[in-house]
């Protein structure tokens, strides 16, 4: 029976998670993050599937790959010191196609920094933490309701991409207690990874077919799929190789197939747009204090407008480009020394006046401080 | 049956050096697998960087090569999520006790029911000669240049001490006694751990007057002594010598059988 609750973020984000089908979580104590797995150790075992505490996050990391390498969806959870571990085997996921789900509640950083005070630092590193050319997905919701949401698109997208999917909360909404009614979101399709359909004799498991992205058929099988995982580039057999064919495919395949599909991974919420001479960009909590102050600007006459990416990689760069059409100036707030406010550098005509908004104190940005900059740019 | 259908001949040549005796290891490995009768397509070989990491690709099984010493920390998720695969893991003694020390204790402490084969050749060969957490004092090395000044490990008491339930030495001389200790490492339900001395002539037998291969061959037979006749030694009569056989046997229980009853509790 469909009923509201009140429900916290990190909750929100195991309940997601179960909804989507994760049979797996590994994880590594750390706030504000570890409410996620202590959900999931409770919740886990009863559904069929396994929890466990790993030693760190390098191996938490290791560990949810390695489960899905057998089929099993997965997750892990953490923060900032830990998503740093984690950038190791992330890349490793990226590159041998293996999909999974990591959370990072993000804290104010760099390092311990502030472990229960909300920041937003970890916007690029999601990106461009690893080394080399290595891609990624990740969603950026906004309130309790919308990272149940994220969260089961964030397995479909890994499902469907065969790629790891970055979940980015931010510690204000993961430890924020809102209403949802989980039944809401019954309909929602949840998406399976494809099986090869070719017989054992003749798969390639790393030769995509039409569509681009690889069929890997779980280990374990008794059909008798049997190849290589690996994290060199590697042959259409999986098969370590460095020449200079095989170094070329594999960093175009696992590249080209997210740009291929960046339309159908782009998420993004627009408020007031088609008229906005000032339009406000931001993610997560901070778009709250923005769409607030949104409103507060629009009354006092100055035409703003909102656009806030859900998906932050692959950045949607097409929908802020047609979102800032009348835009004579962009304000970027957001709770970090200027991260996202780059991208929006980069994708704003140059006529567009840029106002970044910054705040590194480990609090939120509040409506009026973007208030201010509407009635500055206003005047 | 013949060990060559676990081979995987087309992807020939090995990159190993002449001399090495990490294929020692593998056929061991292929003997003990053939005897026992394990399905390829129900084991995952799990392995990570280095030499002795490598090798495990070019075997007809399930292969999960990962980053450098975490080949332990894949392998639980696999053995989590499939506890009715066989899962064994390859790992070089840099990989399992240097870079991938912690998830190795954690991985005995857990008693999850993997085995660890370890093949100890003192010496980091695939990155050019670095000393090792094994490599021995006095030694020489690339970044060892003076002689390796740091103790090393005893990674059969190590792997004791964290709860490994069967913990077992052998050394690629000695090819009958590796094969038995194989087998039954790989019998044993629980945390396996088999340490095999092996021979790296090109990157530590070149620093070390062991270049020829059979010299490191018949050094190796030299030191190695059966646990059997080292009980009957003192502590002084056994300096510098390193025993060879099993050294823990035990039961206790395993991590998914630990699970499967917590699952019965819910009526799974």
């Amino acid at each position: 029976m469909a009923k509201n609750r009140l429900m916290q973020g990190d909750e929100a984000c195991a309940m997601g998670a179960l909804k989507a089908g994760a049979k797996f979580c590994a994880g590594y104590p750390i706030t504000p993050a570890s409410d996620i797995m202590e959900v999931l150790a409770e919740k886990l075992p009863p559904a069929g599937g396994r929890f466990i505490q790993m030693e760190d996050e390098l191996a938490s990391m290791g560990a949810i790959i390695g489960a899905s390498v057998m089929g099993r969806k997965s997750i892990t959870p953490t923060s900032g010191p830990g998503f740093d571990l984690m950038q190791e085997n992330l890349a490793f996921a990226a590159i041998a196609q293996i999909p999974c789900v990591v959370v990072d509640v993000q804290r104010s950083g760099p390092s311990t920094g502030g472990a229960t005070n909300p920041g937003q630092g970890d916007l690029i590193q999601a990106k461009y933490g690893r080394s080399g050319d290595c891609p990624i997905i990740a969603l950026y919701p906004n309130s309790v309701k919308e990272i149940y949401k994220t969260t089961i698109q964030a397995f479909n997208l890994a499902e469907k991409y065969m790629s790891p999917v970055i979940l980015l909360l931010d510690e204000t909404i993961g430890h924020l207690r809102e209403s949802i009614c989980l039944e809401e979101y019954d309909s929602m399709e949840i998406i399976e990874r494809e099986r090869p359909a070719i017989p054992p004799s003749e798969y390639h498991p790393y030769l995509a077919d039409e569509t681009g992205i690889v069929k890997l058929a779980p280990f374990g099988n008794t059909q008798g799929y049997r190849y290589v995982i690996n994290g060199m580039h590697y042959t259409i057999d999986g098969m370590p190789n460095i020449n200079r064919a095989n170094t070329r495919r594999t960093v175009e395949t696992i590249n080209a197939k997210i740009d291929r599909y960046e339309k159908d991974i782009w998420i993004w919420e627009e408020k007031n747009v088609a008229d906005a001479e000032i339009l406000i960009v931001a993610c997560g909590c901070v778009s709250r204090s923005a769409s607030e102050a949104m409103r507060i600007g629009r009354r006092a006459g100055h035409k703003v407008g909102l656009f806030r990416p859900i998906t932050i990689w692959p950045f949607p760069t097409e929908p802020l480009v047609a979102a800032m059409a009348k835009a004579k100036t962009v304000i970027v707030p957001e709770m970090n020394r200027g991260q996202l406010v780059h991208l929006v550098r980069e994708y704003a005509p140059r006529d567009v006046k840029i106002v970044p908004v910054s705040l590194v104190d480990g609090t939120v940005i509040m409506p009026e401080q973007i208030v201010g900059a509407i009635e500055e740019v206003g005047r | 049956m013949s060990i060559g259908r676990f081979i995987k001949e087309k992807e020939f040549p090995l990159f190993i050096c002449p001399g090495c005796t990490h294929g020692t290891v593998t056929n061991a490995f292929l003997r003990a697998a053939d005897e026992l009768g394990l399905d390829q397509n129900e084991t995952v070989l799990v392995c990570a960087i280095g030499c002795a990491g490598r090798i495990p690709v070019f075997l007809d099984f399930n292969v999960l090569r990962v980053t450098h010493g975490r080949a332990l920390a894949f392998a639980t998720g696999v053995k989590l999520a499939r506890p009715d695969v066989k899962v064994i893991v390859f790992m070089g003694d840099g990989d399992a006790v240097a870079i991938g020390g912690n998830h190795f204790i954690h991985a005995a402490r857990r008693n999850i029911d993997i085995t660890a084969i370890i093949s100890r050749n003192e010496i980091y060969g695939m990155t050019g000669g670095q000393y090792a957490p094994t490599t021995p004092q006095g030694a020489k090395a690339t970044t060892a240049p003076y002689g390796m000044i740091e103790p090393s490990f005893d990674v059969c008491a190590l792997a004791a001490g964290a709860g490994a339930t069967f913990v077992a030495r052998s050394d690629a001389y000695h090819v009958a006694h590796l094969q038995k200790t194989m087998k039954n490492a790989l019998q044993h339900k629980g945390f396996s751990v088999l340490e095999v001395l092996t021979s790296c002539p090109t990157q530590f037998g070149r620093r070390n007057q062991l270049e020829d291969p059979v010299k490191m061959l018949e050094k190796i037979r030299d030191i190695t002594i059966m646990k059997s006749a080292a009980e009957k030694l003192t502590r002084q009569e056994l300096q510098g010598r390193v025993v060879i056989g099993e050294f823990v046997d035990d039961e206790r229980p395993e991590l998914t059988d630990i699970y499967a009853r917590l699952e019965e509790r819910f009526g799974k």
